[in-house]
């Protein structure tokens, strides 16, 4: 379990990166945290000739709230959300999510870019970002371009970057004061990878509601328009309309055959709905 | 936690006033040095001109070798069979009649039978160039049809995994006690039920430091390893060496648990390397490699029924048990050990008149099984303990009241069960009473009554087991494998300065021998526990011992460390007495002072005297010295037998399939305990590897004999959140037949869990008309039942 012999480089700013990553074309990679990369580098999973490091870029470090919506650098740790060093748009959302991903020695590192960059189904942000409705920056020499979260993941460990493409930054949207957030999650252990996540952003004002299941084994079932799980509307009472039938056929078409899986799912899915408060 | 209720036993031991013989709970001496970070393990060991191992690995459970490519930048650098001349194959034979031999390959000969199986060794400078190297490496192989099943593998027909076999059996074997007195048994159950695969998983995987020392002509081997002298033994059979060309040094070992008794393949390889190479190697195993090649253990299949009256009476078990013993017979504990063993101790410590077991150790294209803490007794509780709660419902009693009617009774003890196995002493009842009084039954069927608020179902089980530890000669010698425990010895000498020092050819490898042994030496000298040192894991300084395994450290080295003691108080009461110019038959050794009636020397004087000033001593003295090395067996070899009862609560969602622990009692009779701290540390890591077993642990494989949980994100471990602080009791019913009393209790912890637990969820469940008789219990499997109950009662509806 170690590494396949690969070049190294630590560029000072963003340009730089760039730069190495469309040099590299396509057998290059962006470590920030590693605590993916890291353990797939010493399995050989993947064995790239240049590593890019990108933990000394200031750039991608800051976070604030610009226009209505929190701009988060893709190298804040789940550690700077959990503690409340980072700004905050959600009223605590992310910051609950945070700090039940994987271990403490996992978030002091672990970047939010680098999670979703590496698109495990069964990672959180993927999962809570989309649910929140954030979208992501992509970034190469070329330009920029941004993306919903829903959209950025198009696969297990499939994300919609490019060659020479970088994440820059989440644009995270404020929470409504009536906006309704339920996270709940079921891991076989405490910290490990969850096998079923629930995520809603549910807002009876708006009559709206967005939902995701995620920790499928493929990209997380994003419902932006989930009137349909309520019984066709989404009011004051939306708990009880809750109609698990209706989840239960969503997973099937996404193709999950164990009955006693999209049960889980639906189960995690409704304990998010029924705790879900503003 | 609770105050301890453990009554101790009413027996005064000379040095009960130091706080420091036998019964104190004195914090590790060890600790000092591993809590610090201070261990010397075998991957903290540098030499010289040290090169590292890799080794390309069969990614095939089962395929004929047509070649093996080395790249040519490569040779010289890479070593297969071909290479290795005059090593033999690993061979660990059982003398049981009918056993077939398999003969294990050190670097894979004609055929690869697992995934992971040795097949070239690679060498470099450091272990990522060595690992390349081994990535350069390919192999071409005809891959042949797995077997991956241990059931299907006993049918006619099936692929074999050793060809000239005819079948895939290593060995069947037939005990009765007249069943036919059992089957007209108003109460007859009837299920399967099975263990999973599991890999032993210590902090520290096994190593290899090798090295030659021409000087003394003599190959050092550095590893991680519980036996060490059983290793030499099986290194020189394998290298056609003499037992004096070989040193083994176990250095500090992060845990054993069975997995580092085992001679590796590794362990041979690296030696004829060293020795051709003329430089020291290494390899240190890696967490996959450990996961998928080497320690696997646990999977057994049992078709059970238990007969019984309808007042709970057991009338007669039938069992047909089958454990998956992989590709191998492993040295020295061989391939039948763990199936032929369910045989004998299913019975366990209940009274029955009839009873029938036929066990199947059936070869498969895994990793051979190796005996893991509680070897084949945790299999065997979980079957009967859940048997015992299915007669229970049958019957509409208590659980407990079940086994409360079947166990032995103290009056009965000593008891020879229907197997013929000795229980030396114990009030298992009483055990069982304090568990349930502990766990509070009549409350948590209260409480089951009125239902849970949060929609989780609350549970209550029960298991008890009986730990047979340090079985001797008479019990081994029976099953004629590589190694057979006879007397124990130990080495004691008392240095120029007074100090102590003891050597014991057991190991340590989280026991807290460096002080329980101390304890046990200042019980019969007195001398300062600070003072004593423990020299242990070198096969050339300490005496021959098969080393640490079956829980029979304490008994074993423990009896045979208080036997030198003895006699080395005896010498030195005699020297004493002549500077004391006394009858030796007036002066007695007390405290660390040879006393008589006009005064005392201790033995720090008596030893200087000897070592430093031998002018003081008359010409008539004893000459034998302050050295001495005995041999120990307890009056019966049989084996001790503790035991305890564990209960459990669970609340289980049944939606979710998670079950929480809310609470978990043991109460534990280990005979007398040298140091009620050391053993509670043992219970409380048994208890964690026990809810491994239930409730997370499983090594699974694919129709290929793929091996799926590859690194330590699939195979599931309970980490601190998952182990609950348990409530532990002591009783101390002393073992009529060892020094002090004492019994074995390393394995325990790990043995009742699974039963427990398993009985939990089902007393959980039974009201929803779900039974799991599988381990792991795992979230998927709950509502796999849950839902399978559900679509039954509809259709029955």
């Amino acid at each position: 379990m170690k590494p396949a012999p690969f070049a190294y480089e630590r560029p000072r700013d963003l340009t730089t990166a760039l730069s190495m990553l469309a040099a590299g074309s396509g057998s290059a990679k962006i470590i920030a945290g590693g605590q993916s990369l890291g353990p797939m580098l010493n399995l050989r999973l993947v064995q790239p000739e240049l590593i890019v490091d990108i933990s000394g870029l200031a750039e991608l470090k800051s976070a604030e709230i610009s226009g209505g919506e929190l701009v988060l650098g893709a190298l804040v740790t789940h550690a700077d959300i959990e503690d409340g060093r980072a700004a905050d748009v959600t009223r605590g959302a992310m910051r609950g999510v945070a700090a039940n991903i994987a271990y403490r020695a996992v978030r002091n590192r672990g970047t939010i870019g680098g999670s979703l960059s590496h698109a495990d189904p069964a990672a959180d942000w993927i999962s809570a970002l989309a649910a929140l409705g954030a979208r992501v920056t992509l970034r190469s020499l070329a330009g920029v371009r941004a993306m919903p979260v829903e959209t950025f993941v198009v696969g297990a460990l499939e994300s919609a970057l490019h060659t020479g493409e970088i994440v820059e930054a989440v644009h995270v949207p404020t929470r409504s004061a009536s906006a309704h957030w339920g996270y709940a999650k079921s891991c076989r252990k405490t910290g490990e990878f969850a096998h079923a996540i629930g995520a809603v952003l549910i807002d009876p004002a708006a009559a709206s509601a967005r939902i995701v299941i995620g920790a499928i084994d493929t990209t997380p079932i994003v419902i932006t328009d989930a009137g349909e799980l309520f019984g066709g509307r989404v009011t004051a009472d939306y708990k009880p309309r809750f109609d698990v039938r209706v989840a239960d056929a969503l997973l099937a078409k996404a193709g999950i055959d164990d009955a006693a899986q999209r049960h889980i799912h639906v189960s995690v899915l409704r304990r998010a709905v029924q705790e879900a408060a503003a | 936690m609770k105050e301890k209720v453990g009554v101790r036993n009413e027996r005064e031991f000379p040095s009960g006033k130091s706080g420091q013989g036998v019964g104190a709970r004195l914090p590790r001496k060890e600790d000092e040095r591993l809590m610090r970070g201070r261990g010397q393990y075998v991957a903290d060991i540098r030499l010289a001109g040290l090169q590292d191992i890799a080794f390309v690995r069969s990614p095939l459970a089962h395929a004929r070798i047509r070649g093996i490519h080395v790249p040519e930048r490569h040779r010289g650098s890479v070593f297969t069979a071909a290479d290795l001349d005059g090593i033999k194959p690993i061979r660990a034979v059982s003398g049981l009649p009918g056993f077939k031999i398999s003969e294990q390959p050190v670097l894979a000969t004609g055929k690869v039978r697992q995934v992971g199986e040795l097949v070239a060794m690679c060498l470099a400078p450091t272990r990522a160039e060595a690992e390349d190297i081994a990535a350069s490496v390919t192999l071409d192989l005809e891959e042949l049809p797995a077997v991956y099943d241990m059931l299907k593998a006993r049918e006619p027909g099936s692929a074999l995994v050793h060809d000239h076999w005819g079948d895939n059996v290593f060995l069947e074997t037939n005990f009765e006690v007249d069943i036919s007195a059992a089957l007209g048994a108003p109460i007859k159950v009837t299920r399967e039920i099975s263990t999973a695969r599991q890999c032993m998983s210590p902090l520290e995987g096994r190593g290899v430091v090798a090295t030659f020392d021409r000087r003394l002509d003599q190959l050092t081997l550095h590893s991680a390893a519980q036996m060490p002298h059983i290793t030499r033994s099986g290194l020189a059979e394998c290298l056609g060496m003499e037992e004096g060309q070989i040193r083994v040094i176990s250095p500090d070992v992060g845990g054993g648990f069975g997995h580092k008794g085992i001679l590796l393949p590794e362990e041979v390889c690296l030696s004829w390397l060293t020795m051709r190479r003329g430089h020291p190697v290494r390899w240190i195993e890696d967490r996959r490699e450990h996961l998928v090649a080497s320690s696997n253990c646990r999977e057994h299949h049992y078709r059970i029924t238990v007969y019984a009256d309808r007042d709970g009476t057991l009338r007669g078990i039938d069992c047909e048990a089958t454990v998956d013993s992989g590709a191998y017979s492993s040295y020295p504990f061989s391939a039948c050990l763990e199936a032929a063993q369910v045989a004998s101790i299913l019975p366990g410590p209940y009274k029955m008149p009839a009873y029938r077991c036929r066990t199947f150790s059936v070869a498969t294209n895994k990793c051979p099984i190796l005996p893991y803490r509680g070897v084949a007794r945790t299999g065997v509780c979980f079957a009967l303990e859940l048997m015992l709660d299915l007669v229970a419902a049958e019957a509409g009693l208590e659980p407990g009241e079940v086994r409360l009617r079947n166990l032995v009774r103290p009056e009965q003890m000593p008891f020879d069960n229907i197997t013929r196995k000795h229980f030396d002493s114990g009030d298992y009842p009483e055990a069982m009473r304090r568990a349930l009084a502990a766990i509070d039954i009549d409350a948590i069927r209260a409480k089951q009554g009125r239902g849970e608020a949060d929609g989780r179902r609350l549970g209550v089980g029960v298991s008890i087991y009986c730990e047979q530890a340090a079985h001797g000669t008479s019990v081994y010698s029976g099953w004629g494998i590589p190694m057979v425990p006879g007397h124990e010895q130990a080495s004691a000498r008392l240095t120029p300065d007074g100090g102590l020092e003891l050597r014991v050819g057991v190991h340590s490898h989280g026991q807290g021998m460096e002080t329980t042994l101390a304890q046990v030496a200042h019980e019969i000298l007195g001398v300062d526990v600070a003072k004593i040192r423990i020299i242990l894991g070198d096969t050339a300084m300490t005496p021959y011992s098969t080393g640490t395994w079956g829980s029979r450290s304490m008994v074993m080295a423990g009896g045979a460390v208080a036997t030198a003691c003895r006699e080395l108080g005896e010498r030195a009461r005699r020297i004493g007495a002549k500077l004391l110019q006394h009858d030796p038959a007036s002066v007695v050794l007390q405290n660390g002072e040879v006393r008589g009636v006009n005064g005392s020397v201790s033995l720090k004087a008596i030893a200087h005297t000897w070592y430093r000033r031998p002018q003081d001593l008359p010409a008539d003295v004893d000459p034998g010295g302050l050295e001495v090395t005995q041999g120990y067996k307890p009056v019966r070899d049989s084996g001790t037998f503790s035991y305890a009862a564990h209960a459990a609560v669970v609340a289980v969602d049944p939606d979710l399939g998670e079950v929480e622990i809310l609470d978990y009692v043991i109460v534990e009779d280990g005979g007398v305990l040298v140091n009620p701290l050391v053993v509670d540390g043992q219970i409380y890591g048994g208890l964690a590897q026990g809810i491994g077993t239930a409730l997370y642990e499983e090594m699974p494989f694919d129709a290929s004999g793929q091996p799926l949980a590859t690194t330590l994100a699939d195979y599931l471990l309970p980490g601190p959140t998952e182990v609950p602080a348990a409530r532990l009791d002591h009783m101390e019913t002393p073992s009529p037949y060892t020094q002090f009393g004492v019994k074995g209790i390393g394995e325990g912890g790990a043995i009742a869990p699974p039963a427990a637990i398993a009985n939990a969820v089902n007393d959980a469940l039974r009201p929803l008309g779900v039974e799991l008789m599988q381990s792991p219990i795992t979230p998927h499997r709950i509502v796999a039942a849950v839902l399978a109950a559900r679509a039954a009662e509809r259709s029955a509806a």
